[in-house]
């Protein structure tokens, strides 16, 4: 038998394990399983739908941002808490320029990394230190167009058509491996099929690309910037007519909402897993229970204080927030459509500067994701919909593929 | 590289990889390219592999290894000799740990 043969064994003493692989614990959990860095706000693109794209140049951001002792700490007492993966994120996280140190840092470290990026900046010498220190998880690109013209009207940003896909080759040439991914907006629009067709060609992409096509409002609310992202946003039906376009991928996302159902939130702000197991640090040293939620109310300063206190302390406090709103109370909170919204207090902080407001964009694509799933009749709000739970017994028991709606909508 | 575990030879971990203790288990994360099969992979340690890191320190050799586990564990010798030498020979092969020379 030689070597390598033998490595494909099991073996009786060294288990093979993914970081996410529930078997790994067995006497408890780790305090945070998963942190996020926002590296910087700051981006070298200025697309036209993002909502966290400082100018690179910003030199009143940069200065203010996390210096590298300050990030490294960070990722020191992460370590401590037993993290085991950390996301880079931005902006446009190769904009630091102590991005190499701060990489090295945290896999020397033990963590795994997880880079989101626009490839623009990926550099020979770059991607020879993915290649031989792979980060352990598949990095992130967001593309924006296969052509010059749709790329560069979704950016704005002169020549970044041909640095990303320099950087998306070098990639390719030095075997690390990344998944690529898209924003549905009017410039690629009709370059759809082209982009899944080149998507399929990337060694590591085991299924169609995703793509971002409800867009998110500016996490600092800026009200210019909100006001162009609100322009590009689809309307509810065409959004979902889009994400509904592939019909096994379908039927897995349904599948998903009918195992995350567990009836209407109540008065519960937090109804999804932000600040459970994981942590997201802002670009400032503020720790957040997710990467949108900037409301004061939800943020703490990681220069007073540190990320086990945020973890194990002012997570849970904020976690424990109720709705007071009477509009929220009075439909989302009665809402059985909770796993299909995205109504979240970080959805309404951006939308409306506050937890508890509902978001009516949210709150229609729900609707229509319902009709559509054949749980609600067309003139129906959720919120007064009284037997529910049969509605959802029905749609579980039914056939995949059988789906019957109660009305149709074009 | 001798793949061969020798009982008169010292072991420490390598510097390819990040050794974490998280929760009562030891993690082993690669560092470098090679290490694992897969690219997202880790390892983690049964208790007979527990016992055994905890000593692969860089000072002892295996042999005395061998007589502190002999002395720790109720088993018969050749058993726990046998655990020790598979064991190690598999973390060199996967470059997890390196004799020190």
């Amino acid at each position: 038998m030689t070597c390598s043969e033998k490595f494909e064994e099991e073996s009786p003493y060294l288990l093979r394990v993914g970081s996410q692989n529930a078997s790994l614990w067995k006497t408890g959990k780790p305090l945070l399983g998963h942190l996020d860095v926002e590296l910087t706000e700051r981006c070298n693109n200025n697309c036209i739908h993002c909502g966290i794209n400082l100018p690179a140049g910003d030199s009143v951001a940069k200065k203010r941002e996390l210096s590298t002792a300050a990030a490294k700490e960070i990722l020191n007492e992460a370590a401590s808490l037993g993290c085991l993966s950390v996301r880079f994120t931005g902006g446009e996280p190769l904009l630091r320029e102590d991005f190499e140190e701060l990489y090295l840092h945290a896999r020397k470290t033990g963590l795994k990394v997880i880079l989101f990026t626009n490839a623009t900046l990926v550099t020979p010498s770059l991607a020879d230190l993915f290649s031989r220190i792979p980060p352990l998880e598949e990095i992130e690109i967001s593309v924006y167009g296969m052509k010059k013209t749709s790329y560069e009207a979704v950016t704005r940003a002169p020549g970044s058509f041909e640095t990303a896909w320099r950087g998306i080759n070098l990639l390719l040439e030095n075997k690390v491996p990344f998944v690529v991914k898209s924003a549905l907006l009017p410039p690629n629009r009709v370059e759809v099929e082209d982009f899944e067709a080149w998507a399929s060609t990337v060694p590591w992409m085991d299924d169609f690309p995703s793509y971002s096509v409800f867009f998110d409002l500016h996490g600092r609310r800026d009200g210019k910037k909100n006001q162009m992202i609100r322009a590009l946003r689809p309307a509810p039906e065409e959004g979902v007519e889009f994400l509904a376009r592939r019909k096994k991928k379908r039927i897995k996302e349904m599948e998903a909402f009918c195992s995350k159902f567990i009836g209407p939130p109540g008065d519960s702000l937090f109804a999804c897993g932000a600040g459970v197991g994981g942590a997201c640090v802002d670009a400032y040293g503020m720790a957040q229970l997710c990467m949108d939620l900037r409301h004061p109310q939800a943020i703490y300063d990681l220069k007073k204080g540190s990320l086990r206190e945020a973890v194990t302390q002012f997570f849970p406090q904020v976690r424990e927030l109720k709705a007071e709103n009477p509009d929220y109370l009075a439909r989302c909170a009665q809402c059985f459509l909770k796993g299909l919204c995205e109504q979240c207090p970080a959805k309404s902080w951006t939308e409306h500067g506050t937890l508890d407001t509902p978001v009516d964009y949210y709150c229609e694509i729900a609707h229509t994701e319902a009709r559509v799933l054949g749980l609600l009749r067309d003139d129906e709000k959720a919120w007064e919909v009284m037997d529910w739970e049969e509605r959802l017994r029905d749609l579980s028991q039914k056939e995949h593929g059988q789906l019957k709606r109660r009305a149709s909508w074009t | 590289m001798d793949l061969k575990a020798r009982l008169d030879a010292v072991y420490a971990p390598s510097e390819d990889i990040v050794a974490r203790s998280i929760e009562g288990e030891i993690i082993i994360v690669p560092l470098v390219a090679g290490i694992g099969d897969l690219e997202d992979e880790l390892y983690t340690l049964n208790e007979t592999g527990k016992a055994v890191w905890d000593r692969l320190d860089g000072k002892k050799k295996l042999k005395e290894v061998l007589a502190e586990l002999s002395a720790e564990f109720d088993a018969p010798a050749g058993e726990i000799e046998k655990d020790l030498m598979g064991l190690v020979e598999e973390l060199v092969r996967r470059k997890i740990v390196a004799e020190i020379v």
